[in-house]
């Protein structure tokens, strides 16, 4: 096996040749460390009857990440990478299993770094039980990318019976997440520094997929799951909205925000509702199940924050509400483009 | 959250209420008409739909949104200003974050940076000062915005450069003033406001005795409201109050942090580095005599208006609006003709659809509720 000897990715590691043969084995394949990946054909083998054991439909799923800085309170680009493409199977019901991993090097990122993110890439996906079974390696230019860029796509296969979709949601449904929100957009935020606060805030990211199955386990009739991301769960509640053609109310006394964030937030003039979760899912259950899901989420451990923030309406289709703690109500729209911060 | 919380009690929201729903029928019942009450200041406006304060409220008053949004006012001719500056060869143009937004004629600041120029977000204009020194080799231009409660900062941040000889730094000035601004809705032959919630943090700087004409002149009371929900409905109160009591005074509600002759340092700093202009343009409301300010002429070099060229095109909101009607109360935002059509917060016409804190974007993006549940469907 190949390894690499220099301290920095340079134009010759994506050349095609030894050293980028050096770099591919050294830092990925050592990691990674799994009988799918070993052959390094240009794909990944593996038999329709080890899928089928698990379900009857494949979910297939890809996402690109890119994050400043690499690595954050609570996470790197590499955590992120495996468990958001996880997350993006386990929401659909699907038991993830195979991943890859594509990988933009800007020439003169460290190799530490480098193996540091693979390492923490291959943890998160032990953790989870699925493989990362093929891959791809690019270096560019100085410019051409911001440090790194990493693609994952996962492959994971639907338990039979299952059907959860954003058009489900039917009036007098409950609306669960699983714990505090905002964290990872607040620890971003945060460790890019132009604020120069000090607080802990850490990202919650964290694969779902355990946490997804112990919910269904518990309430086979779950309408919908998804991982409330970018946009934050106010994102998620439109789209719930939007596609089942109901209202949503939530209380804000209800839904769960850790003090730091609320105080982050409060300095910025930032909302919260929208900020960015990696590890927070979005259920909605029919209203009988509140407790049984509620109580399944609490004995794992990344839901054991789990609440029920709200519930579906009837009326006002298409629209979220927020009952205010203060007394008051207000429309929860669409974040349009970015949150900006207020300049007094 | 600590130091807050004890500020958005709903229990003492209620007591409020109660209050304000015996005062509100009697007063509406002599007008003959419902209850006009404006807000100054985008920060109460933001306040009012974050915490769902108008949904609260009894029949028979109204608020009207004003004019205290700076990101909302600037003029488009100001952002092609901007636009130019920041498209200099070797500048970095600093703002602050929402002001990124605003649409010039032909872009915005966003844009502008998407298209290769050099525009950061800062959150203080010392931070521009900092990315002045650290960058010798640069001009670095600092997009001043803002009434009295942004002024100070900019003002002691010139001193500052100046103290210590940095070169490279410079302001592109667009501060204004509220108290003409309110003049000139007060003379507006069209208006309809029974009082005002007066600008708490604008106050903190230059005081409450500014606003003595709009009592002694105008006959209408005056609030100074701090920013918590329970200082809005609180100062809401004393000003039904002063209508029922048939009293036009200036209160001041936000004593905690408004001392009733304003901060004299802050006052002291903003009187050495900028002077009144003879009139500034005002998206909405057109142009105000002596309602903005430049930098006076022993700091010119920090002056970015005399130190680069710039367009200084007077571009004229566009004839659909009226940000300007809404703006004085004669019109609530949902009753313009392009509100939600023309003019959305994506692609906004008018200024008050700009920020969040713009009378339009946020009946737009928080909402009102009662008016949904009224037409029943979004």
């Amino acid at each position: 096996m190949g390894k690499i000897n220099v301290a920095t990715v340079t134009l010759a590691h994506g050349g095609g040749g030894k050293a980028m043969r050096d770099l591919i084995d050294d830092v990925f394949v050592r990691v990674f460390d799994n009988e799918l990946l070993a052959p390094l054909e240009d794909q990944a083998r593996f038999a329709l009857t080890d899928l089928s054991s698990h379900g009857d439909r494949l979910a297939f799923t890809t996402d690109s990440y890119v994050v400043d800085p690499l690595v954050f309170p609570g996470g790197d680009i590499g955590k992120l990478a495996v468990c958001g493409t996880i997350n993006d199977l386990a929401v659909g019901g699907a038991r993830p299993l195979y991943l890859s991993c594509s990988v933009v090097i800007e020439e003169g990122v460290q190799v530490d770094t480098l193996r540091q993110i693979a390492s923490s890439m291959a943890a998160a996906a032990a953790d989870a039980g699925v493989s990362i079974v093929t891959g791809d390696t690019k270096v560019v230019g100085r410019g051409a990318c911001d440090k790194l860029f990493i693609n994952t796509a996962g492959v994971g296969v639907i338990r039979k019976g299952l059907d959860l979709g954003a058009h489900r949601a039917t009036p007098d449904d409950a609306v669960l997440v699983n714990g505090l929100l905002g964290d990872h957009g607040a620890a971003i935020l945060n460790a890019r520094g132009d604020m120069a606060l000090t607080t802990p805030i850490e990202s919650d990211c964290a694969a779902l997929n355990g946490l997804i199955d112990t919910i269904i386990d518990a309430v086979p009739e779950t309408r919908f799951l998804r991982d409330a991301t970018r946009g934050g769960v106010a994102t998620v509640l439109n789209e719930i909205a939007q596609a089942s053609q109901v209202g949503i109310e939530i209380f804000e006394d209800e839904t769960p925000i850790r003090e730091e964030v609320k105080g982050f937030c409060e300095i910025l003039g930032l909302d919260p509702l929208y900020l960015a979760n990696e590890g927070k899912v979005v259920c909605v259950v029919p209203n009988a199940q509140t407790d049984a899901a509620l109580a399944a989420m609490a004995e794992h451990p990344l839901g054991v924050g789990a609440a029920r923030i709200g519930h579906v309406t009837q009326e006002r289709a298409g629209r979220v509400i927020m009952q205010t703690t203060f007394g008051g109500r207000r429309v929860v729209d669409m974040l349009v483009g970015e949150q900006l911060p207020r300049i007094c | 959250m600590k130091y807050v919380d004890e500020f958005r009690d709903p229990q003492k929201a209620n007591f409020l209420l109660a209050e304000i729903d015996k005062l509100v029928p009697k007063i509406r019942s002599k007008l003959g008409r419902p209850i006009y009450i404006m807000e100054v200041c985008g920060g109460h406006t933001h306040a009012i739909f974050k915490y769902g304060i108008e949904t609260m409220l009894p029949d028979g008053i109204e608020l009207v949104h004003g004019p205290g949004c700076p990101v909302c006012v600037l003029p488009m001719g100001r952002v092609d200003d901007c636009v130019a500056l920041a498209e200099m060869p070797g500048v970095i143009f600093t703002t602050f974050g929402d002001a990124m937004r605003v649409p010039g004629s032909q872009k915005s600041l966003l844009q502008a940076k998407a298209e290769g120029a050099d525009v950061r977000m800062v959150y203080s204009p010392l931070d521009a000062l900092e990315l002045a020194r650290e960058n010798p080799d640069r001009q670095v231009i600092f997009f001043g915005l803002g009434f009295e409660t942004t002024m100070p900062s900019t003002a002691l941040t010139i001193l500052q450069a100046d103290e210590e000889g940095i070169g490279n730094f410079s302001l592109f000035c667009n501060h204004i003033t509220i108290i003409p601004t309110i003049k000139a809705i007060l003379d507006s032959p069209e208006l309809q406001l029974d009082g005002f919630l007066g600008p708490g943090h604008v106050s903190m700087v230059i005081g409450t005795a500014p606003y003595d004409f709009i009592a002694q002149r105008y006959q209408r009371p005056v609030v100074v409201a701090g920013f918590e929900p329970l200082d809005v409905l609180h100062s809401l109160w004393m000003v039904l109050k002063q209508i029922a009591e048939e009293r036009v005074e200036i209160e001041n509600q936000y004593n905690r942090i408004v001392p009733d002759a304003g901060n004299e340092e802050a006052l002291d700093a903003v009187g050495k580095v900028f002077e009144l202009r003879e009139f500034f343009e005002w998206r909405g409301l057109g142009s105000i005599d002596h309602s903005g300010v430049r930098i006076r002429e022993p700091y010119a070099k920090y002056d970015a208006e005399k130190r680069f060229s710039v367009p200084a095109i007077r571009i004229a909101d566009p004839k659909s609006c009226q940000c300007g009607e809404v703006l004085k109360g004669v019109i609530k935002p949902r009753d313009c003709k392009v509100f939600g059509k023309a003019c959305t917060p994506e692609a906004p016409l008018g200024a008050l659809m700009v920020s969040s804190e713009g009378a339009c974007a946020a009946h737009y993006q928080f909402g009102d509720v009662e008016k949904i549940d009224r037409s029943g469907a979004a």
